[in-house]
C-alpha cells in the first residue's frame, strides 16, 4: 500500500530531525499501530509501519543501509521509500508521507488517525 | 545512448548481459545476434534432452519475450559475418547492420569434424547445438544402428542419449580408455563396465579411417580394416574455439581470441567472453569459467572497472543418468606426487586423490561423488591438508547435513525430504526453484528459497542438489570470495588495508577501498566494524550503526520483538544473594520467562525495547554485568565443581573456569566463543565440543580448541598440555587473540581450524613461545579497552540514547 491523497491526511508532529539517528530509527507509537521513522545516511526521512512483512519483526530494530533497511529477525530487505520487499522476497509494508518543516518532522496518517 | 552490440546468443553472452543489467540497466541500447534461430538456451542441458529425460521448453533460459521487455533488438538466425572496425558496425549474413560503441564477441566454439572421406555425408553429425539434437532425434526415430565417435564426455553423453531412445550405440575411441581427460585408467574402465552393462559397445583403441556410403552414411570404417554398420554417426571429437570472424577482423587470435583479465580484446572497443577466449594461454569448453568472466566482463562494459579474471579451475560431472562420477584437477600426478587410492570393486567405488607439497591437486571420483564439492574447494583453494590426511579419502563425513541422513546420495532422495531444516525447505522446492528460474549459483538458491540461508548446516547437500539438477552448469563459488557484493575484496585483504593504512572506522575502509556502495550493506557493516575495533583497539570508533540489533542493545531479539537478557555469572557459580536478587528483578520487571540456559547462567525472557535500561539498571545494582549473550563475543566459560567437591576431581576447575572468564569477557570475537573448563577426564563441563576447552588431568591441563557443540558437531583437537593454570590463561588469550585477528568475521573457531589446520594454530601457539607472548599481550591491551560493561554505560547515559524510547505524535 502507498501513501494516501494530500488532503485526507493528518500531519502529526514525530520529533525533532535531531531526534532520529541517521542510518538508524525511531519508533511513533499511532492508533495504526507502531510507525517506524527512518533517517538514511543522507538524511532522508521514511515513515513505515514497523512491521515486517514476512513475520512481523520489528523494522526500526534494522540496519538501514542506502535506502533500505534489513529486518532484524530474519534479514528481509525492504525498500524505505515503497516497502516493498527486495526480490526474490515478496511482501510489502504500509509507509507513510514525512515532511520536514524545520526543524519538525511530520509524519501524514490516514485522515481521523494518530 | 551508448550501443552495445552482443555476437553470440549463447550462455556466456547473455550471462555477461544479465550480470551488466543487474549494475547498469540503462548504460546501453543493446542488440544480439545469435547464429541460432532460438533464444537463449542451457547448451548443457542437450543430452538429456537428447535422452529425453527433458524437452527443449525446459532448457530454454531467455524466451523472445525476455528481451522484449528489457527492450533488447534480438536478431536470432543471424550469423554475422564481418565486422567493420573502423566504421564500428557488425553485419549479418542477410545485410542486416548494427552500430557499436562496444562490442561483445560470445561466439562459442564449434565442433572438430574429422577430415576423414564420407565426413559430409547425410546421417553425419556433431553434437552441439539444437538442430543437432533435432536430426538425431529423427535418425532414433528410424532406429537402427548409431556410431559415436569419441569417447569423451560429450561422446559418451550422446551415446547414453542415443541408447536411451532405442539405438543401437557403438562408441568408437581413439584412445587407450575413455575420458582420457578427465580421469585415469582404473575409474575409466569401471565407467567401461558401467556402460557396456547398459547395452552400449566400445571399439577401442580404434583410429576412423573413412564413412562409408552412397548420399547417405551407410558404415565407420576403421584403420585397422574392420568396418562396422551404421545408420547414423555422431562426431564428438572435441570442439574449437570459434575465432574466425574475429580473425577476420584482425583481432589478435591465437587458440581462441586473446583476451586479457578484463576480458577486452586488442581492440579495447571489443570485449570476448566465453568458449571463443583464450586468457592466459587456456581456453575454457566448461560453463561455471563462463560465469565467472562474465561478471568481470560486465564490470567493465558497466564503468566500474575495478573486476579481475584470473583463470579458474573446473571440475567435470558426467551426465549420464545412473553414472556417479566427478574429476577435477590434475588427476594423474607425476613427479613430487602422491596417490591415495580407494577401491571397492564389489560396490564399483573408486577414489583417487592426488596430493603434491601437502596439498589436494586433483581427484577422481567413480560411484560416490558425495564429496567432490569438498575436494574442489580443497584443490582451488591450495588447503594444506596435512592434519587431514588421515581421513581424507573417506570424505568429508560430517558433510554439513549432520544428523540429517549423513551418506544418503542426494540424487535418491525423495523429492518431499527437508533439506534445510532451518526453513523447512524439501528437495522438490529447491530443485523447482532451480529449473523455474534459472539458477546456477548457491547464492541464488539461497535467495530464492532460502535452504541454508540461516544456519548454513545444509550448504552442502543444497550444492549438491544444484550440482546434480544443473549439471557441471553448476557455478561454484568463487576461489576467493568477495567479502560481499559491495567490493571485490576478501576479508584478508580488507583486514589487511585496515592495519597497513590505518584505517579506524568503517567510512574510513569503504573511503579507502572505493566500496561499491554508498553505506555498505548489512554483510558488510558488521564485519568493517569488527576488523577496525579487532585492529584498533582504543583507537577505532565502534559504530552503532553498523551493528546488528543484538549487540547494538545488548540484548537478544525474540520473535515477538521482545528481547532477553543474560547476565554473567562467572563461571557458572552464583550465591543466594545474587539469586534473590535476580528472582526480584524477574518478579518487579514482570518477566514472563525464566530459564536456565545450557551455558549455566539464567536467562530473562520478554523484556520489552523500552525497558531494557531499567532491567539493566536494577541488575547493576545488585552487582551484575552483561552476559554478552547477544554478541559475537566470549559467551560463557562452563565448569564442573572440580577438586574443591568432587571425589573424582584433578584441579580446580570452577576457580580456573572463573580466572578464564574475567581475564576474557568483553573481547569481541569473529563468531561466538564458548568455553569450559573440566576438572577430571570425565569431561562433566563437556569441554571438548567448545571453542576452547580445558581437561584438568592430576599432572596438569590439557587444552583442547575448535570444537561445536551447535548445527555441526565437531569435537574439539588437543592443542597442548600445560602444567599450572597461569599457563592456561595465558594460551587461551593467545588462542583468541590468533582467532581474532585471523578468523573471518562469522567464521566459528572450528571452521577456522578447518581452513588454516591445527599445525598451524600450533606453531604459532605452542611452539613459538616469543609469539605466543606477544598475542597474549595484544589480548590484553584489546582487553584493556573491551572490558567496560556496556549496561553499566547504557544505564549512566540514558537519556542520551534515543533508540530505548519510544515516541508520541503531537496533532
Amino acid at each position: 500500500m502507498s501513501a494516501q491523497p494530500e488532503r485526507s491526511l493528518r500531519w502529526v508532529e514525530a520529533c525533532l530531525l535531531g531526534d532520529v539517528p541517521r542510518q538508524g530509527a525511531r519508533v511513533l507509537e499511532t492508533s495504526l499501530g507502531p510507525v517506524a521513522l527512518f533517517r538514511t545516511a543522507d538524511d532522508e526521512l521514511y515513515a513505515l509501519l514497523d512491521r515486517c512483512p514476512h513475520r512481523g519483526g520489528p523494522l526500526s530494530q534494522g540496519l538501514v543501509y542506502g535506502r533500505r533497511v534489513a529486518c532484524p529477525l530474519h534479514g528481509w530487505s525492504i525498500e524505505l521509500a515503497d516497502g516493498q520487499a527486495v526480490p526474490p522476497d515478496e511482501g510489502c509494508v504500509r509507509t507513510f508521507p514525512v515532511r520536514v518543516e524545520g526543524d519538525r518532522v511530520l509524519v501524514g496518517l490516514p485522515g481521523g488517525e494518530g | 545512448m551508448r550501443r552495445l552490440v552482443l555476437v553470440g546468443n549463447g550462455m556466456a553472452g547473455m550471462r555477461t548481459l544479465e550480470e551488466l543489467l543487474k549494475l547498469a540497466p540503462e548504460a546501453y541500447a543493446i542488440t544480439v545476434f545469435g547464429a541460432e534461430p532460438h533464444g537463449n538456451y542451457n547448451r548443457i542441458l542437450l543430452s538429456p534432452v537428447l535422452a529425453g529425460e527433458k524437452t527443449l521448453e525446459e532448457i530454454i533460459l531467455h524466451p523472445r519475450t525476455w528481451y522484449e521487455e528489457r527492450g533488447i533488438t534480438l536478431h536470432a538466425g543471424k550469423r554475422v559475418v564481418t565486422i567493420d572496425r573502423a566504421r564500428r558496425v557488425v553485419r549479418a549474413e542477410d545485410g542486416t547492420e548494427a552500430p557499436y560503441d562496444r562490442l561483445l564477441l560470445a561466439t562459442g566454439s564449434r565442433p572438430v569434424v574429422l577430415p576423414v572421406p564420407g565426413h559430409d555425408l547425410e546421417g553425419v553429425v556433431t553434437f552441439r547445438d539444437i538442430a543437432d539434437v533435432e536430426r538425431m532425434l529423427e535418425a532414433c526415430a528410424r532406429g537402427g544402428r548409431a556410431v559415436v565417435i569419441g569417447g569423451g564426455l560429450l561422446g559418451l553423453e550422446a551415446a547414453h542419449g542415443l541408447h536411451r531412445r532405442g539405438m543401437n550405440v557403438t562408441v568408437v575411441h581413439l584412445m587407450e580408455h575413455l575420458m582420457e581427460r578427465q580421469l585415469d585408467a582404473p575409474a575409466a574402465a569401471l565407467l567401461r563396465r558401467t556402460l557396456e552393462e547398459r547395452g552400449l559397445r566400445f571399439v577401442m583403441p580404434a583410429r576412423t579411417e573413412a564413412l562409408l556410403g552412397s548420399g547417405r552414411v551407410e558404415a565407420v570404417r576403421l584403420a585397422d580394416g574392420r568396418e562396422l554398420e551404421a545408420d547414423l554417426v555422431v562426431m564428438a571429437v572435441g570442439i574449437r574455439p570459434e575465432t574466425e570472424l574475429a580473425r577476420a577482423a584482425g583481432l589478435h587470435c591465437e587458440r581462441g581470441i586473446v583476451v586479457d583479465d578484463t576480458l577486452q580484446t586488442y581492440d579495447p572497443r571489443i570485449y570476448a567472453v566465453g568458449e571463443c577466449v583464450q586468457h592466459r594461454g587456456r581456453t575454457y569448453g566448461l560453463v561455471a569459467p563462463l560465469f565467472e568472466q562474465a561478471k568481470v566482463c560486465a564490470n567493465h562494459l558497466a564503468g566500474l572497472g575495478w573486476a579481475r579474471y584470473t583463470g579458474s579451475q573446473t571440475a567435470t560431472q558426467l551426465k549420464v543418468s545412473g553414472v556417479e562420477l566427478f574429476s577435477a584437477g590434475d588427476f594423474q600426478g607425476g613427479e613430487g606426487c602422491e596417490a591415495i587410492v580407494f577401491q571397492d570393486p564389489g560396490r564399483g567405488v573408486y577414489k583417487k586423490l592426488v596430493l603434491r607439497d601437502d596439498r589436494l591437486v586433483g581427484a577422481v571420483l567413480y560411484g560416490e561423488t558425495l564429496d567432490g564439492s569438498w575436494y574442489f574447494d580443497l584443490i582451488r583453494d591450495g588447503t594444506p591438508v596435512g592434519d587431514l590426511r588421515e581421513h581424507l579419502i573417506f570424505g568429508q563425513t560430517h558433510l554439513g547435513d549432520a544428523g540429517r541422513g549423513g551418506g544418503d546420495r542426494v540424487a535418491a532422495l525423495p523429492d518431499e525430504a527437508e533439506i534445510c531444516g532451518c526453513n523447512g525447505v524439501c528437495k522438490g522446492a529447491i530443485v523447482r526453484a532451480i529449473t523455474e528460474h534459472k539458477l546456477f549459483t548457491l547464492e541464488e538458491v539461497r535467495a530464492h528459497t532460502k535452504a541454508s540461508a540461516s544456519c548454513g548446516s545444509c550448504t552442502g547437500l543444497v550444492e549438491q542438489i544444484l550440482a546434480h539438477t544443473v549439471g557441471e552448469g553448476y557455478a561454484p563459488s568463487p576461489k576467493e570470495k568477495p567479502l560481499c557484493p559491495c567490493t571485490e575484496y576478501t576479508h584478508e585483504q580488507v583486514r589487511q588495508a585496515i592495519r597497513e593504512a590505518r584505517l579506524t572506522s568503517v567510512r574510513a575502509v569503504m573511503d579507502y577501498l572505493e566500496w561499491g556502495s554508498p553505506d555498505g550493506c548489512p554483510t558488510c557493516r558488521p564485519a568493517l566494524n569488527y576488523y577496525v575495533l579487532a585492529a584498533w583497539p582504543g583507537e577505532a570508533e565502534d559504530d552503532p550503526r553498523s551493528r546488528l540489533v543484538n549487540e547494538r542493545l545488548h540484548a537478544n531479539i525474540q520473535k515477538d520483538g521482545t528481547y532477553s537478557v543474560v547476565p554473567r555469572i562467572w563461571g557458572g557459580v552464583t550465591t543466594p544473594r545474587e539469586l534473590r536478587a535476580l528472582a526480584e528483578v524477574a518478579e518487579r520487571f514482570q518477566i514472563p520467562t525464566v530459564k536456565i540456559t545450557g551455558g549455566q547462567r539464567i536467562d530473562l525472557l520478554g523484556v520489552p525495547r523500552e525497558r531494557l535500561p531499567d532491567v539493566w539498571a536494577a541488575l547493576h545494582e545488585a552487582g551484575f554485568v552483561s552476559g554478552h549473550a547477544y554478541g559475537k563475543a566470549v559467551r560463557t566459560v562452563k565448569t564442573c565443581v572440580g577438586s574443591e567437591w568432587c571425589r573424582f576431581g584433578t584441579q580446580d576447575s570452577t576457580g580456573l573456569g572463573i580466572r578464564m572468564e574475567r581475564l576474557c569477557w568483553g573481547a569481541w570475537t569473529p563468531a561466538k566463543v564458548k568455553m569450559a573448563v573440566s576438572g577430571c577426564p570425565r569431561n562433566c563441563a563437556e569441554a571438548t565440543i567448545k571453542d576452547l576447552g580445558v581437561v584438568c588431568v592430576d599432572s596438569g591441563y590439557e587444552i583442547h580448541v575448535g570444537g561445536n557443540g551447535g548445527v555441526k558437531v565437531r569435537a574439539t583437537e588437543l592443542l597442548c598440555k600445560v602444567a599450572t593454570e597461569e599457563e592456561v590463561l595465558e594460551y587461551t588469550a593467545a588462542f583468541l587473540q590468533l582467532y581474532r585477528e585471523e578468523g573471518r568475521y562469522g567464521e566459528r573457531t572450528a571452521p577456522w581450524i578447518e581452513r588454516v589446520g591445527l599445525s598451524y594454530v600450533k606453531a604459532r601457539i605452542v611452539e613459538d613461545a616469543e609469539g605466543r607472548r606477544a598475542l597474549y599481550q595484544r589480548f590484553l591491551e584489546a582487553q584493556r579497552h573491551a572490558q567496560r560493561d556496556p549496561w553499566a554505560e547504557r544505564v549512566r547515559e540514558r537519556q542520551r540514547r534515543p533508540e530505548f524510547q519510544t515516541l508520541r505524535a503531537t496533532a
